[in-house]
């Protein structure tokens, strides 16, 4: 094409190199490295998250700031990087893949007016059809060719619109592999071309055989040095010299080269100087060594020029020695940007893999493990394991203490995995005897155990939908719709399961009705009624939903800003009122709920702070909000007091709620128990012995335990009276902690986010509380026998709540999205260190995540809970010696505690299994997709949002799961306490 | 017995793939610019009324289930109205559900609403032709043992393929490809519409292949 007719033709004017970029090979990234003439990562260290803005050094930068007028055409990414540096520039849209010609078109329309017009120092035409007919197309399609085509003729025409001063470089920011995508290190992938051009001769002389090979950082400080402007800071390429040689003699030639790389040098020396000072990443005996050759060539250079203004040297040997010390400090240059490739942009295959393999080995014991929880033996042997592999860890790090850690661990986890699975192949024969024991599994015919199969399968079908989702950037990106249908797409088909299986309707007894009429089951209809509530919750929380850049048409949630960019007072009023509203309804809400289970009559601490504290720390809350709100309008005087406000109110809440946690540790029970050994009744009725005059009137459903009565009553038996300890709220203990603990948290989480956010989080609870509900009467419709068994449906339904309300707590998986200022709430000053404003904008970002992970043993709880007296009513007609029997509810768990623990430990390993599935999906997407378009845009954000969700989710459940069994312990002791009396 | 059922179930089912395949064809025959994508609410509308004139004249030919008892004239009136109230109640209800499944609320009301109706006629209009207006029988046709007759199962299979096929009809939804049919509510229609046929193709060979296993408790 022209490119090759000009170097052919005018060999001193052009010259082709081969342009190699450096991974990763995605626009933005390479934009970043043209201007930058660093190795843009994906994340770039200290640049500010919430713009794409880039605010390092950079060409455009020091040519703005040096006078110059710089000029743009083309793809609107440089808008969003270099806002407002441009003097003129004419952006068009560069989202649409599909559309070839929208960019070029409009940049040759400008182009040659503006060539000609002259009133610039540097001109950016950005042209976009080539990579756009790459992606849609592939290289090999007529539609590449006339693309390339188009090109050449731009190229040509604007070749004779020159001016004689006029540089003109023609380059690739990336290359393509076969199929036209990029984003990779691939040979394909890092190889463009880089076309110089002068109508003065530039080169002294002809083009070497080979094309020579120019990495890309080297354009920055060749065109920052051409056009006389310092070199950007952390810039690590090398000049390309041949465009220093000029028009005079070698030594000229050679001497003015010399200067240039020496401003180079001294650049990457500077650069390199205080990068290590604030990163520890580069090795530190290759830097000492980089410092000696710069040293060295320096004082080198220093010592030549000396001799060259003396005149001491003759012409050809000065040459040679010139020769060498450009060789000396091209030496430098190169290393110097070796040692910073090494450490900044590398692809491991191996450890993706490797760790991909970790990930679904860990998800498959997950799976494994659950469903073998009920063999108790198993997990003694399992520990070894276990133990084992921390060992091995213990010693190999004592002895290689310089081993990278993260190897270490990963050793280990496989070790452990593996002795795992070992364990658990050498058990399986003795299990499948055990099982082929069992008739019904043996004679079941293969239908039928496909049917049985069926029942995991549907919820188990969801999960594999959520996780195919995220191969898609489309499904990623329209994520906050997906997972709503999906949640509600399982809700259906649990229903419609049950009703499938005729649960929900039962078969009139009477049998004179004609066969075909049947009743429906008297619970049926709550259920649809929670169905359909579900359901209008799922719409409601898409009202709170943040905007991604990709969504073209999407307005960002209202309720997402805060209450003081409010214009009109009276709306400002009615939102604060609603706030305030959603506040109440949350604490008179759960005060209810503990009141009707009888967990709010004693005086253990925790029952005061429930009863004073929640309120409390709501009012604290709403004087916040009234205080946030309001700010603009005060008057000077009151400044102050709004300051100090700001940060006490705030901190009053974390007091608040710091201290109801340390309560919930320190004594959890929220049981009333009444000792009616005095009266001379018999075996006290719960209604009958009712304490108070207050209890009696809050129908309070008192709990006995049957077990306590039974060994009092047995150890009472010589004496002559009868005893019994009426327990008010014992069975609902368990619950009532972990509600109490929820509440907190959620106050917490809500006073971290904008005040009209509190609708949602009430909307969380209430979606929380209706799950919990679907899940218990499906499961007393299902007649489930086994009320210790989670079902899938229930922990998939958490899990995708969970992602749910990730969205409609305003977040996106994006940088851009996450809300910074929840690390000022209650601190007005900058943090003196990095952790709190950390944390505090982690609980920002994944208050759903751990509202819910730390939820999640309430899942195994509810159905306790909601042993109605209806289901006993049905035991005592058959049974009427029971009569006195109470539902004992959560203290049946307290009947069998290995069972207990056992499946405790089940559900959270279910637990695990499903978030893990979901990390895994993300993992393997960042990894199949890494040369995907979108992957720094979309997959990469979402893995690591995933991944740090998934580790916030681990901890959380581990604390919920630790907090049920800190009450067992504590209600352990309550028993001891009695039992002496 | 069992075989010419079966037949008549086939010639019925086929009966009403044809109209559909037609209901797509022969209006761009009379009308200008007619086509599926291009013109999508005629289409809707088109389709929905020729069904349902399919579906009401193969009820009076073939009559699945023939009632026992001899009514008046009032009778069938009053169950005819029955029939039109509960359709629409569908329509109403279905409108609801799909909204709540995420589909816009106010914006393109009109579409989401006659996707609604196709849904109903698809799934409730059958269900009225076969079982007439008695959610009874409704509820007790679609549990797992509830089938008396190949016509009850038919009407199972095609209603939940109809149903599946508009919940796959949703996925394509996101993608960015840029085609016509990727507009709400143009692919749940034709998730739907396949889903359908695909049900009334599946019901006989279903049922000829299962229909050892299939016993009919007798009314």
């Amino acid at each position: 094409g022209a490119l090759h007719r000009l170097a052919a033709s005018r060999p001193r004017h052009a010259r082709l190199y081969r342009f190699r970029a450096d991974p990763p090979t995605t626009t933005m990234q390479r934009i970043k490295g043209l201007t930058t003439g660093s190795l843009p990562t994906f994340v770039d260290v200290g640049s500010n998250f919430a713009s794409y803005a880039i605010r390092e050094d950079n060409l455009l930068a020091q040519l703005v700031r040096n006078g110059r007028r710089v000029v743009f055409m083309g793809d609107d990414t440089w808008d969003g990087l270099f806002p407002k540096m441009f003097s003129r520039s004419y952006f068009f849209p560069s989202f649409n893949v599909k559309d070839l010609h929208t960019v070029d078109d409009g940049i040759l329309q400008h182009l040659y007016t503006t060539v000609d017009g002259g009133d610039w120092d540097l001109l950016i035409a950005h042209f976009l059809g080539v990579d756009h007919c790459g992606h849609k197309h592939g290289p090999d399609h007529p539609e590449m060719a006339k693309k390339l085509t188009q090109m050449n003729e731009m190229i040509s025409s604007l070749v004779d619109h020159l001016e004689n001063d006029t540089l003109l470089l023609v380059a690739g920011d990336h290359g393509m592999t076969d199929t036209g995508d990029h984003g990779g290190d691939s040979e394909k992938e890092v190889n463009a071309a880089l076309f110089v051009y002068s109508k003065t001769p530039l080169f002294r002389a002809g083009p070497p055989e080979e094309p020579e090979t120019v990495p890309q950082v080297n354009l920055v400080p060749t065109l920052a040095l051409l056009l006389g402007v310092p070199i950007p800071y952390s810039s690590i390429g090398e000049v390309m010299a041949d465009l220093f040689e000029g028009d005079g003699d070698a030594v000229t030639a050679s001497l003015s080269q010399l200067a240039a790389y020496h401003v180079n040098a001294k650049q990457v020396d500077r650069f390199l100087d205080s990068y290590a000072l604030a990163a520890q990443d580069l090795p530190g005996d290759r830097l000492k060594q980089l410092k000696e050759l710069f040293t060295a060539a320096a004082e080198e250079h220093a010592q030549l020029l000396a001799q060259v203004q003396e005149g001491l040297v003759a012409s050809p040997e000065l040459e040679a020695q010139l020769g060498r010390l450009r060789g000396h400090f091209q030496h430098y240059l190169r290393e110097a940007r070796a040692v910073c490739t090494a450490s900044w942009a590398r692809f491991h295959p191996f450890r993706m893999v490797a760790g991909c393999a970790l990930i679904a080995a860990s998800c498959l014991l997950c799976y494994i493990a659950s469903e073998l929880a009920n063999a108790l033996d198993f997990y003694h042997h399992c520990f070894y394991s276990l133990f084992g592999g921390l060992l091995a860890a213990a010693l190999l790090g004592w002895a290689r203490v310089d081993l990278d850690p993260i190897l270490v661990v990963s050793w280990v986890a496989a070790a452990s995995q593996l002795g795992f699975f070992w364990h658990w192949w050498s058990q399986r024969p003795r299990r499948i005897h055990l099982a082929s024991v069992r008739p019904p599994v043996a004679s079941m015919g293969l239908w039928q155990r496909l049917r049985a199969w069926l029942g995991p399968a549907l919820p188990l079908g969801i999960l594999a939908l959520r996780c195919g989702a995220m191969f898609s950037d489309s499904f990623v990106i329209a994520e906050s719709q997906v997972v709503p249908f999906l949640l509600a797409s399982l809700a259906m088909l649990w229903v419609g399961k049950l009703h499938w299986d005729g649960q929900l309707s039962t078969p009139s007894d009477a049998p004179k009705q004609p066969p075909g009429s049947l009743s429906c089951h008297k619970e049926s209809w709550p259920l649809l009624g929670l169905l359909a509530a579900l359901l209008v919750c799922l719409r409601l929380s898409s009202l709170f939903h943040q905007c991604r850049d990709e969504v073209p048409h999407c307005q960002p949630s209202p309720c997402l800003a805060p209450l003081s960019s409010l214009r009109s007072p009276q709306a400002k009023n009615l939102c604060y009122l609603l706030c305030v509203a959603s506040l109440v309804g949350l604490v008179y809400a759960v005060r209810r709920w503990l009141r009707h289970y009888g967990n709010l009559n004693s005086t253990s601490p925790l029952v005061l702070f429930v009863r004073w504290g929640f309120p409390l720390t709501a009012f604290c809350i709403a004087c916040y909000w009234a205080v946030t709100s309001g700010t603009e309008d005060t008057l000077g005087k009151l400044q102050e007091l709004v300051q100090a406000a700001l940060v006490t109110f705030p901190r009053a809440v974390y007091g608040l709620v710091a201290a109801g946690l340390l309560l919930v540790l320190w004594k959890p029970v929220t049981v009333f128990a009444q000792d009616s050994r005095a009266a001379a009744g018999p075996i006290v009725t719960p209604f009958q012995g009712a304490p108070s005059s207050e209890a009696d009137l809050l129908h309070v459903i008192s709990q006995i335990y049957r077990r306590m009565q039974e060994s009092l009553n047995s150890r009472l038996e010589g004496g002559s009276r009868w005893a019994a300890v009426a327990a008010y709220g014992l069975g609902s203990v368990y619950s009532a902690a972990l509600v109490i603990t929820l509440t907190l948290l959620g106050f917490f989480l809500l006073l971290l986010h904008s005040e009209r956010m509190s609708l949602s989080f009430l909307l969380l609870f209430l979606e929380a509380f209706i799950l919990l509900r679907l899940h218990v009467s499906a499961m007393s419709l299902a007649g489930e026998a086994e009320p210790f068994v989670v079902p899938w449906n229930a922990v998939i339904a958490w899990v995708l709540a969970t992602a749910q309300f990730f969205y409609s707590t305003g977040h996106q998986p994006i940088f851009p999205a996450i809300h910074w200022n929840a690390a000022f709430v209650g601190f007005h000053e900058d943090h003196a260190t990095h952790l709190v404003p950390a944390l505090l904008v982690a609980a920002n970002t994944f208050a759903s995540h751990i509202l819910f992970a730390v939820g999640c043993p309430l899942l195994l709880l509810w159905p306790f809970l909601c042993e109605t007296p209806g289901s006993r009513r049905k035991r005592l007609k058959k049974d009427p010696q029971d009569e006195e029997q109470e539902p004992l509810m959560e203290m049946r768990l307290r009947e069998a505690p290995e069972r207990f623990s056992a499946v405790l430990l089940q559900l959270g390993l279910k637990y695990l299994f499903v978030l893990g599935m979901q990390l895994l999906a993300c993992v393997c997407t960042a990894m199949i997709l890494r040369r995907h378009l979108m992957v720094w845009k979309v997959f990469a954000p979402k893995f690591l949002f995933e991944a740090l969700g998934f580790v916030v989710s681990y901890v959380c459940l581990l604390l919920g799961i630790s907090l049920v069994l800190r009450v067992d312990c504590a209600i352990s002791a309550w028993y001891r306490q009695l039992e002496p009396r | 017995m069992k075989d010419t059922e079966i037949k008549k179930l086939l010639f019925a089912h086929i009966f009403c793939v044809v109209s559909i395949i037609l209901s797509t064809v022969v209006p761009s025959f009379f009308l200008e610019n007619f086509s599926v994508l291009g013109t999508h609410l005629t289409w809707l509308c088109i389709c929905s009324a020729c069904v349902t004139t399919v579906n009401i004249f193969l009820y009076i030919i073939v009559k699945p289930n023939p009632s026992s008892k001899r009514s008046s004239f009032a009778h069938k009136i009053s169950r005819f109205l029955k029939c039109c109230i509960y359709f629409f109640m569908s329509c109403i209800v279905f409108h609801g559900i799909i909204v709540l499944y995420g589909a816009p609320l106010i914006e393109s009301v009109l579409e989401t609403f006659l996707f609604a109706v196709l849904l109903s006629t698809f799934t409730t209009l059958n269900c009225l032709c076969m079982l007439g207006p008695n959610i009874q029988a409704w509820i007790r046709v679609f549990s797992k043992n509830g089938a008396m007759s190949i016509w009850d199962n038919s009407l199972q299979i095609t209603t939940m393929c109809s149903i599946v096929g508009a919940w796959l009809g949703a996925f394509p939804i996101p993608l960015d490809w840029d085609r016509p049919w990727q507009v709400w509510p143009i692919s749940c229609s034709l998730g739907v519409t396949f889903g359908y046929v695909a049900g009334l193709i599946i019901a006989p060979l279903w049922i000829y292949w299962n229909r050892k296993q299939l016993t009919y408790k007798s009314r």
